[in-house]
């Protein structure tokens, strides 16, 4: 029942939610059940989302699983929800960095722990329920809805400034959406629905070229702010650099992919004409944050600081891919940002981490690690090798194929992208230098302790993620095909040549073993390789 | 017909009409009478008649729903029973109920515990719902005056104490100057159409050539004086020291039922004898609305009392229900109607919060008494939160829908302007709010005192929060009742 293809979302949605309120019925005080009773709903998040792995319908065209019922008459909303590859891929990545995120708080949090989990497992239906709604109403609901836990959680957990970065965030991502609030009612003028997938599949836009431009920019400042891009990412150093780790987590591995996944499901296949139109400034503002946000890492004193800004370059290139509209461009977009999330989720364990044992991220402060933390060490170097995007790690693929989806439309853009992972090498592997190598110059370093078990397990499934998607990414691009080939079908309806009727919505494959409906982007990528 | 023949038998004929009102007289006159017989420690006596009454009246008022388009006139056509009056006599009565269970503890603290107070509020109550009922200037004035004097005197019912007094000088004085004004816009409509009677003006007003003076100067002094009554801008200054003055209950009353009886008046007015002169009045009360908004919005920021921050911040939440009056369409009109109707809840929901705060020796209505609430009484600060959430528009609670209604109406009428100006002042209010929760949820406790929610403090808080959060959650009945309170309006 629970799990029947017309209640497996629901059931993924609700499953945290259940949980905040089993512990908010579990009296204060009692910190070590709420411990539990939150990592126990957080590991459940994660296992009710498996099925999904062999149960979704790769290749096959349009959104699957799909719920939808009457939910306000009255202004025509429903309760929709729905996922395609896309969101697939996100709803998997927000359920593994939930988790993740509540088991690594086991030792870091120990004040108010029942409101903290509370939160956590709020603020993890929220995000779901941004990934899955089909109802453009119950979406801007779950959009906004998150902000309230996590302003709270680096509000209260944070560190010294959280207040102050706690209501930034708040105002910012808000200031972005309530515009978006008014593009959805002027949509549903036009298009008198508030269905997403009614307004999806509508062959061309269903709005006119005026109104698109007005519309784009109205979606284009709550997906800006939230990814961030420049010039809208002041929020982000300050919002990652004060929340507690699990917050920075859930920040940078879930929270900025709406942003991005705003862009994909709704600016890209609603407004096309705008798209176009207004792509070169998208285009020119991404490679901005990639080198910017590049150059100002290396400035960095501080370890947290340091990766939020990281993240203001990778994500960067992930907007770049979305923008350069081709195959290559958007699929590696969207694996970039799953390995993002691992890559740069698992950064911010590390720097928690080490908070834990020195209370302290400033980079000045460490140095040698690598004697008294072998293990740590050998962890670090993986994951910031995922990060700067070696081969065999995940960040390859990822960078490679928008890169190279980059190149076919114009050199220079995937010019200036080299240049930004040439400076994220620098500043990451320079990062890592000054924190783990060389002699122990502070004493209080030199009998750190080397990873518990806890830590293993919050850290392993990234780094086996990691080599698994830079070993064989295969299934992702699988994953992507049929919705990538939808969106570049709007733009480019010859780009996969003779035959511009989607094969892939005609022959609905079967899980893993049909074969891939549309096999171009991958022969793309092999023969990049 | 003799003269006392015909009101006899108008009185007989319509005596149901007034029935709701009729009981609510009853147990407050009950009440004073009862006073003087009961002991200090019997007190408890009058709040049970006081919610007694106010259960008949609802009965009473749930046996009028069933109503024939157009609604049922009464007493030669001076009252007029339509959904409209039912839906608002449905909030004066959730508002007055709630708040006579609010002010039980409150009155004991501060040693006041007398009788009037809750005699008063029924005759207030009888008021507002004569507001809603009326369809004749005499009883509408007549209502409206029935409803503010008993808030004069109950704004001031803290004899002892100085702010009390002095807010209930100013709310007494310039509200006895509005309703001056008031009257003199009445006297004017009279004189066009030579009635009292709403149906004939408005028939007088339809036939008036378009932007004339007498007419005009009818609407300035009729919209100047309902602006005093809901607070808008530039007719705002009382309210802030009205509030913070006033007992906290009565402060809770005064910007959920006095606001919305006045509402209902206001659009009462508008959307018959002035509706066809539109025109005329939509672009001024664009310019009160955004004025309300701005005003409102940021004067808010600065505040550090948290009665006078949440008076600043009705006089933006007043802005946002006139922007539904400006779309003027149905959707619009809903949207101001569950406005009205769900801002009852959740804005009296966090003065409750400020009155349980209220202890000995303590006044609590300072932001520093918040706190770190969240460790002193969590079910406070949820709650709290719950409120503030809505009163800034956040989903999944009452408000968001309801600015969600009025950014519809906006954007369905083309007033593309107003609906940005409106959206984005939900930022400084979120700032302002969230003040609010960082005083309960980040700030360390100054005091480790640990406030207690006495049962019936929990019966309103509970119901205001489960109010706020269902008509967020699933606001599909809340809509219908909202659109069932328009079957009125357009159709006359």
């Amino acid at each position: 029942m629970l799990f029947s293809d017309s209640q497996i979302l629901n059931t993924i949605l609700y499953t945290p939610l259940v949980g905040a309120f089993v512990l908010l019925l579990i009296p204060r005080g009692q910190g070590a059940i709420h411990r539990w009773v939150g990592n126990l709903f957080g590991f459940l998040g994660l296992a009710v989302s498996l099925p999904l792995l062999w149960r979704f319908r790769i290749g096959q065209a349009g959104f699957q699983f799909v719920v939808d019922r009457q939910w306000i008459p009255s202004i025509g909303a429903h309760y929709t929800l729905g996922i395609d590859g896309i969101s697939f891929l996100l709803v998997m990545l927000t359920t593994l960095l939930g988790a993740i995120a509540i088991l690594s708080s086991w030792t870091a949090i120990r004040k108010r722990e029942k409101e903290y989990y509370i939160l956590l497992l709020l603020l993890q239906t929220g995000m779901l329920g941004v990934f899955m709604s089909l109802d453009f109403v119950l979406f801007y609901m779950f959009w906004e809805v998150m902000l309230v836990p996590m302003y709270f959680l680096i509000g209260v957990w944070g560190s010294e400034r959280r207040l102050y970065a706690a209501i930034k965030f708040f105002l910012y991502t808000l200031a972005g959406s309530v515009l978006m609030l008014l593009g959805i009612l002027a949509i549903y003028f036009t298009a008198h629905t508030f269905d997403v997938r009614t307004v999806l599949a509508a062959p061309h836009s269903l709005f006119s070229a005026h109104l698109q431009n007005w519309l784009f920019w109205a979606f284009f400042f709550a997906f800006a702010i939230k990814v961030p891009m420049f010039p809208f990412h002041t929020w982000l150093p300050d919002a990652h650099t004060e929340a507690p780790t699990a917050g920075s987590v859930i920040l940078a591995g879930v929270l900025l992919k709406m942003g991005t996944y705003g862009f994909v499901r709704f600016s890209l296949p609603m407004f096309p004409d705008a798209t176009v139109k207004f792509r070169t400034i998208m285009i020119v503002l991404s490679l901005i944050g990639i080198i910017y946000g590049a150059l100002v890492c290396m400035m960095q004193k501080d370890m947290k600081r340091l990766i939020a800004y990281s993240s203001v370059s990778h994500m960067a290139f992930c907007t770049l891919g979305i923008f350069a509209l081709t195959p290559l461009g958007l699929t590696g977009s969207v694996i970039q940002q799953i390995n993002h999330g691992i890559s740069t989720g698992g950064l911010f364990l590390i720097v928690g981490m080490l908070y834990e044992r020195r209370h302290t991220r400033k980079i000045s402060e460490f140095g040698g690690l690598a004697t008294p933390m072998p293990n740590f060490a050998a962890i670090y170097m993986i994951i910031t090798l995922s990060s700067l995007g070696m081969p065999l790690l995940n960040g390859f693929i990822g960078e490679f194929a928008i890169l190279r989806g980059a190149f076919e439309v114009n050199k220079a853009w995937a010019a200036w992208g080299v240049v930004g992972i040439v400076l994220g090498a620098a500043y990451l592997l320079w990062l890592y230098q000054r924190v783990m190598f060389g002699n122990i110059t502070n004493p209080a370093n030199e009998f750190l302790v080397d990873l518990n078990v806890r830590e293993f397990a919050t850290l392993i499934p990234l780094v086996l993620l990691a080599f698994w998607i830079g070993i064989y990414p295969a299934p992702l691009f699988r994953v992507l095909d049929a919705p990538v080939h939808q969106l570049v079908i709007r733009y480019d309806p010859a780009y996969y040549g003779a035959q511009p009727a989607a094969p892939a919505s005609t022959q609905p494959g079967r899980a893993l073993a049909a074969p891939p409906a549309n096999l171009h982007s991958l022969a793309a990528m092999e023969r990049g390789n | 017909m003799p003269l006392w023949q015909h009101l006899l038998a108008q009185t007989r004929e319509g005596f149901w009409l007034i029935l709701p009102q009729v009981q609510l007289a009853f147990f407050g006159m009950a009440i004073l009478l009862m006073d003087f017989l009961l002991e200090k420690g019997q007190k408890s006596w009058n709040v049970l008649t006081a919610l007694l009454g106010v259960v008949f009246s609802a009965v009473s008022l749930w046996k009028l729903r069933g109503l024939p388009q157009g609604g049922i006139a009464g007493f030669d056509n001076s009252i007029v029973v339509d959904p409209f009056f039912v839906f608002f006599g449905f909030i004066f009565l959730a508002a007055t109920a709630l708040v006579i269970l609010l002010s039980v503890k409150y009155l004991e603290i501060e040693d006041e515990n007398h009788g009037e107070y809750y005699a008063l509020m029924l005759f207030s109550a009888v008021g507002m719902m004569f507001l809603a009922e009326g369809n004749d200037l005499v009883v509408l004035f007549l209502a409206l005056e029935i409803m503010a004097i008993a808030f004069y005197v109950l704004s001031g019912f803290l004899r002892r104490d100085r702010r009390s007094n002095e807010g209930a000088l100013k709310y007494l004085l310039l509200g006895a100057f509005s309703s001056g004004v008031l009257a003199y816009g009445f006297s004017l409509l009279y004189g066009i159409s030579g009635s009292t009677n709403l149906d004939a003006i408005a028939d007088a007003v339809a036939v008036r050539p378009p932007h004339d003076f007498l007419l005009l100067l009818s609407l300035a002094t009729v919209a100047a004086g309902l602006f005093f009554k809901i607070a808008a801008v530039p007719f705002h200054q009382w309210a802030p020291d009205v509030y913070e003055g006033a007992p906290t209950p009565i402060a809770a009353y005064i910007s959920v039922a006095s606001k919305a009886a006045s509402f209902a008046l206001l659009l009462r007015i508008f959307l018959t004898v002035y509706w066809p002169v539109r025109v005329d009045w939509v672009g001024v009360l664009s310019v009160v609305a955004v004025a309300s908004m701005t005003l409102g919005n940021i004067a808010a920021i600065t505040q550090t009392n948290l009665k006078r921050l949440l008076a600043y911040s009705s006089i933006g939440h007043v802005g946002y229900i006139l922007l539904g009056l400006v779309a003027g369409n149905t959707r619009g009109l809903q949207g101001v109607a569950f406005y009205i109707l769900t801002y009852a809840f959740f804005n009296a929901g966090a003065f409750a919060v400020i009155i349980v705060l209220r202890r000995k020796g303590i006044i609590g209505d300072e932001l520093d008494d918040l706190n770190g609430l969240v460790e002193r009484n969590p079910t406070a600060a949820v709650l709290m939160l719950i409120f503030v959430l809505s009163l800034a528009g956040i989903p999944p609670t009452a408000g968001f829908v309801g600015k969600l209604l009025i950014f519809w109406a906006l954007i369905e009428t083309n007033h593309y302007i107003l609906a940005v100006i409106a959206v984005l002042y939900i930022l400084p209010a979120v700032y302002y709010y969230f003040r609010i929760v960082a005083h309960m949820w980040v700030r360390e406790a100054g005091d480790v005192s640990r406030p207690h929610i006495s049962p019936g403090q929990a019966v309103a808080l509970a119901t205001a929060a489960a109010m706020t959060l269902a008509a967020g959650i699933y606001p599909e009945p809340f809509l219908r009742f909202a659109s069932y309170s328009l079957m009125l309006p357009f159709g006359r």
